[in-house]
């Protein structure tokens, strides 16, 4: 087993139901939680459609992954983050966006809300951050 | 000859709207649906080019998609018409052709 | 494996792996056909898990992966249950991926 923790940053810039990008991101970013890395996913350009609250595809025959997001916690995704720039582009403000909320369950850490909206200078600044960049 | 116009991409990914818009004349209309309904919801970067399109042509945004990403037709700017899968299809029974900007 | 399944006299569709095709065809009695196949008697605490996992299911869409059905099993039923030597002891298939069958839910993401 390897003891190198490396810093993954998944970048989610596809708006969902479209295209498949987000639904296949979001099960990556499921699948890669196994592996115990320090993960943050990051939503900018039309990726900050993902989050919308409210999302309800019945009408239009898909699967409705937008609840699978608020389980990101559980799967020790401890940050999110939104790229404000692209939010207000399109007229959006954080309460569009759904909640998800994180929970240790041995320290006993609960946090009510993961996502943050940040600016430009923080997206780059997280981007040089990282270990490994997956993009979407 | 009119023309009814289909745009289903992102306006912020893809130029399908813009050169759709720019190419559009006055009798035509123009159906905005998958994910080129975000063209439709109101405070966008996009808002001013559709606002000055409402001006020459009529533009609807198909509501399903609307609903399928989170938006309720309040978020939809004034002056586009929410249709459903049968107003689609009236659309395009009504118009001579269709033009599909992909 | 057969590709159905014999329910209170209905033939339900199953994939290769034996897990239900169509979430919707789940009753009880789905997990405890199954669970006959596997050579397992049903309890109230493999009901626990069980019905957990379509509630789990209901709430976000997916079937959640081992180490996160442990968690939340222990976090809703008691820390004595949220280990995997509880859950194996139960599911000797493996939690996830036999009570999500007899749940009639999709093989978990990131299972192989």
């Amino acid at each position: 087993m390897s003891e190198i923790v490396k810093k993954f940053m998944y970048l989610n810039r596809k708006a969902p139901y479209g295209t498949i990008y987000a639904w296949e991101a979001l099960e990556v970013v499921l699948i890669g939680a196994a592996f115990d890395q320090d993960v943050c996913v990051m939503f900018m350009d039309d990726g900050v459609y993902q989050l919308t609250k409210g999302q309800d595809p019945k009408g239009i025959g898909m699967k409705n992954f937008s609840p699978t997001f608020r389980t990101l916690g559980d799967y020790e995704v401890k940050r999110i983050f939104v790229d404000r720039a692209s939010l207000e582009a399109r007229g959006l403000t954080q309460d569009d966006l759904v909640e998800i909320a994180f929970e240790d369950f041995e320290t006993e850490e609960e946090i009510d809300n993961i996502v943050e909206v940040v600016d430009s200078e923080r997206v780059s600044e997280l981007m040089n951050d990282s270990d490994v960049v997956f993009s979407f | 000859m009119s023309i009814l116009h289909t745009v289903n991409k992102s306006p912020f990914e893809r130029n399908s709207l813009e050169s759709c818009l720019k190419f559009a004349t006055d009798d035509a209309a123009v159906l905005l649906f998958e994910d080129g309904i975000y063209a439709a919801l109101a405070g966008t970067n996009v808002q001013s080019d559709i606002a000055d399109a409402l001006g020459k042509l009529r533009i609807y945004v198909l509501g399903p998609d609307l609903k399928a990403r989170g938006f309720s037709e309040e978020r939809v700017i004034e002056g586009i018409s929410v249709v459903d899968y049968a107003g689609f299809v009236d659309l395009a029974a009504e118009h001579d052709k269709v033009q599909a900007w992909l | 494996m057969a590709d159905t399944i014999d329910v209170e006299g209905k033939q339900l569709a199953v994939d290769e792996e034996g897990y239900l095709a169509d979430l919707n065809d789940w009753v009880p009695e789905v997990a405890t056909v199954m669970s006959k196949q596997d050579n397992l008697e049903l309890t109230p605490e493999h009901w626990d898990i069980i019905n957990f996992l379509r509630e789990y299911y209901e709430e976000y869409q997916i079937a959640p992966a081992v180490r996160v059905l442990t968690k939340a099993v222990g976090k809703k039923l008691g820390k004595e249950k949220g280990n995997s030597k509880y859950l194996y002891s139960l599911f000797p298939y493996g939690p996830a991926k036999q009570a999500c069958r007899f749940a009639g839910l999709p093989k978990p993401t990131g299972c192989v």
